[in-house]
């Protein structure tokens, strides 16, 4: 029989305030196989552990089950103390008497009963463990980053500036994202396009980092330190490698009716396009929906007055397989669109825009070269009235419910710089609260209302209407305690972020998990925030969650920190746990098979001994490497064949035993 | 036979290692209580969960038996929880067949946010088998005296 050690937590009085651990210690010890239990008023402690090691020593324990906190907090502790002794890691249980006992329940006696019974469930189990060997395998030094903005960017740098090769995938023409699209970025005011190209630039030049622009992920399969990735490239119409970026053939394209996407649509753009003039690669696309010639066959004129012959219409989309290490998703955000919110007319009203949208239209680059202009008419206007928190912090259906972090910033920001290029425009800003933690974010905040002399009126719009040409906007102010109406020329609304539509599909290919608003998930909100819960998979970014572009480029640094870490690493131990099937009585069926997520599962012809004869036999072989252990095939197998090990069908029926005494 | 004055029920709650037994970690650093019947076996995934394993729970006295899992669509393993779903759609039939009340078993999904969730998903069952009383039909005849 098993020789057996249980060693019983106090954990301060966390658990020995409600469990009679000396109870539990001595209930131990009339079970068969237990040769030794004590109680430790700190087992995690390096004496503690000590004590668990001594027994391991003078016992010659072959299992040994800490009763103590969740075993997602301490199992690798106890595991690492036991190999230290010799001991095989995996023959180590830990029976949760904290979070699942001592914490939860009040009455002592009925606490400590349970603890009993869960350390019995424990040691019924830890007597049918077996060795384990972690299997290793190789890291792929390159890694992959999804999103080519501010976040992917910076994650990509650190990365290739320490030595391991890069891939960016960016599903639009150009690398950039939306801070391409910022005029300038708050509390310093300096211009966006002057601090993110050079990044850009110094991206594409980066000997390790090569980028895929309008490109997509289609597929991803593997594991961490050994992705395999499918990238779909999709056809662009113009050959990179010829593309000069000239922009003659912008000039002369007869379609000219798209909206221009960069531009949030307050203008037009040609159906051959390079989105902005600083985009990387400065190369053209065509818009195969408004391009005359891939649409109706007549046209080509892009293609005659292309010096370079860079024009290639049969262009296909392309399919590119390339391994990874590890995968960064910097997916980001996009602004919402407010059509939901009738009553300020979004869509019904020109006037009525985005921040977004402001800032293409006070951007030098911008449709109206940075002067501010009414988009209905192109007149000067001279009352602008900003909505804070559209569709953030709600309660209804139609908002989000978390802050979105930024827009109180960088409404401050669009006050102030009206305020200070037209005087002779009045701001007004209708606020829920003003948020402004941050690094000279409330200085920058008061500087707006006060030498920029912005109206901040605490209140909410409850309609915006037309009256005689005019916007009207009707809202409340709580400080003064009264309705008020001001006639608007311009309405700009401070709207929610969400995550980028394509993050769920992404979600899914990568098996990472993802909240309630479709923002990744992190391994731990507070320690491990910038790691998904899925082993190599790292987030960079909004798409994890609003944050400015400060608290970004920290972010995509501490994700470059976790993916160099991972891709420094010669091998990566796996997890034992994996499938196991006894090839004796395995017939070949195949339901294993089609049931593993992984594809882990595949069939070999084998010779085998079966009953004292030879036999010539297709039976289920499982790749370790694959195999992540969830267990589905050890269910869907009809011969009870398939096992996993560490969760065997004889461990987990002990326990339930166990527990059923 | 009798039933005795302060039924104690014996529930086996089977939870997944990355949603569900992380939910029950969290209601316990959140000190949310349930009741001490619930006893909990850590599995991989909710796929990892044989039918087996309820009906052997049942037929060694268990009174109630509960699986959680992770939201559909939020599998660690990613389809995990809809193999989970459907072996005990199956195999819940069968134990109303066989006379066990179909209030005995349970699927839940709970995240590893959902603390709360998960106290009140015990609770709640917990009181409902309290209220069906001891669950004897499985048990194996031959282990009687």
């Amino acid at each position: 029989m098993p020789k057996i050690g249980v060693f019983v937590c106090h954990c301060g009085s966390n658990i020995a305030g409600t469990v009679d651990v000396e109870k539990v210690a001595a209930a131990a010890r009339t079970i068969p196989g237990v040769v030794v239990a004590c109680d430790y008023r700190y087992m995690c402690s390096e004496a503690g552990q000590e004590t668990i090691t001594k027994a391991i020593r003078e016992y010659g324990l072959d299992g040994v089950v800490v009763c103590s906190c969740s075993p997602r907090m301490h199992e690798a502790t106890f595991r690492r103390a036991a190999e230290r002794e010799g001991l095989n890691p995996y023959m180590v249980e830990i029976a949760n008497i904290r979070e699942q006992c001592s914490w939860i329940h009040k009455n002592r006696e009925e606490a400590t009963e349970k603890a009993i019974v869960l350390m019995r469930a424990a040691v019924a189990k830890v007597k049918r463990d077996t060795p384990l060997t972690a299997g290793r395998s190789g890291v792929t030094r390159r890694a992959l980053v999804i999103g080519g903005g501010i976040a992917g960017l910076s994650t990509a740098l650190d990365v290739a500036n320490a030595g391991y090769e890069v891939d960016i995938v960016e599903k639009e023409p150009t690398i950039g994202g939306k801070m391409a699209q910022l005029d300038k970025t708050f509390p310093t005011l300096d211009c966006s396009a002057c601090i993110l190209t050079p990044k850009m630039v110094e991206a594409a030049q980066n000997e390790n980092i090569n980028l895929y622009t309008y490109s997509e992920v289609e597929k991803v399969s593997g594991y961490v330190g050994n992705f395999t990735v499918t990238i779909r490239k999709k056809a662009r119409f113009v050959r990179e490698d010829r593309c000069t970026g000239c922009g003659a053939c912008m000039e002369k394209c007869p379609s000219r009716k798209a909206k221009n996407e960069f531009n949030c649509g307050l203008n037009t753009r040609s159906a051959i396009y390079i989105p902005f003039a600083q985009a990387i690669p400065n190369v053209a696309v065509i818009d195969a929906q408004h391009c005359l010639k891939l649409q109706t066959g007549k046209c080509g004129v892009c293609e005659k007055v292309c010096a370079a012959g860079a024009i290639d219409y049969t262009q296909q989309d392309e399919l590119i397989q390339r391994e990874y290490g590890a995968i960064v998703a910097a997916t980001g955000f996009q602004p919402i669109r407010p059509y939901q919110f009738g009553e300020y007319g979004y869509g019904r009203y020109p006037d009525v825009i985005t921040s977004l949208e402001l800032e293409r239209l006070m951007n030098a680059a911008g449709p109206t070269d940075g002067e501010l202009r009414c988009p209905s008419d192109g007149r000067k206007p001279k009352n602008i009235v900003f909505i804070q928190c559209v569709g953030s912090r709600g309660q209804t259906c139609r908002d989000k419910s978390y802050c979105s972090k930024i827009c109180c910033m960088y409404t401050a920001k669009h006050a102030m710089l009206i305020r200070d290029h037209w005087p002779d425009m009045d701001v007004h800003v209708f606020y829920i609260d003003v948020r402004t933690p941050g690094k000279n974010f409330d200085e920058f905040y008061r500087r707006a209302a006060e030498e920029y002399q912005v109206d901040y009126r605490k209140g909410q719009v409850g309609k915006i209407y037309e009256e005689d040409g005019h916007l009207m906007v009707q809202g409340s102010d709580l400080l003064e305690d009264r309705q008020v109406l001001m006639p608007a020329d311009l309405v700009v609304l401070a709207v929610a972020v969400e995550p980028s539509p394509d993050a769920r599909k992404l979600a899914t290919m990568l098996t990472a998990s993802m909240d309630n608003n479709d923002f990744f998930t992190e391994a731990h909100p507070k320690l491990r925030p910038v790691e998904s819960p899925t082993a190599g998979i790292f987030l960079s970014g909004m798409c994890q969650g609003p944050k400015d572009i400060p608290e970004t480029v920290s972010q995509a640094g501490a994700a470059a920190a976790k993916v160099i870490g991972l891709l420094s690493k010669k091998e990566l131990t796996a997890n034992p746990c994996t499938a196991h099937p006894e090839e004796v009585r395995c017939n070949g069926c195949g339901e294993c098979e089609k049931v593993c997520p992984y594809g882990a599962i595949s069939y070999e012809e084998k010779e085998l001994r079966v009953m004292g004869r030879r036999e010539k036999r297709r039976v289920a072989v499982v790749n370790t490497a694959l195999c992540q252990g969830c267990g589905a095939c050890t269910v869907a197998c009809p011969s009870g064949v398939m096992d996993l090990q560490g969760f065997s069908n004889r461990q987990i029926l002990a326990e339930v035993d166990a527990i059923c005494r | 036979m009798p039933v005795k004055e302060s039924f104690t029920p014996k529930i086996v709650a089977f939870c997944c290692n990355w949603c569900s037994y992380a939910g029950a970690d969290l209601a316990g650093s959140s000190r949310l209580s349930y009741p001490a019947d619930v006893k909990i076996i850590r599995v991989p995934c909710s796929c990892r969960v044989n039918p087996m394993f309820l009906l052997r729970a049942f037929q060694k006295g268990a009174d109630g038996v509960i699986l959680c899992g992770c939201h559909p669509g939020d599998c660690h393993y990613s389809t995990g929880n809809y193999y989970a779903r459907r072996r005990m759609t199956l195999l819940f039939s069968m134990l109303s067949y066989l006379g066990i009340e179909k209030e005995r078993t349970r699927v839940e999904w709970v995240s590893a946010a959902e603390g709360a969730r998960f106290a009140s998903v015990m609770n709640d069952f917990v009181g409902t088998v309290q209220k069906l009383g001891p669950c004897r039909r499985l048990e194996d005849v031959r282990c009687k005296e």
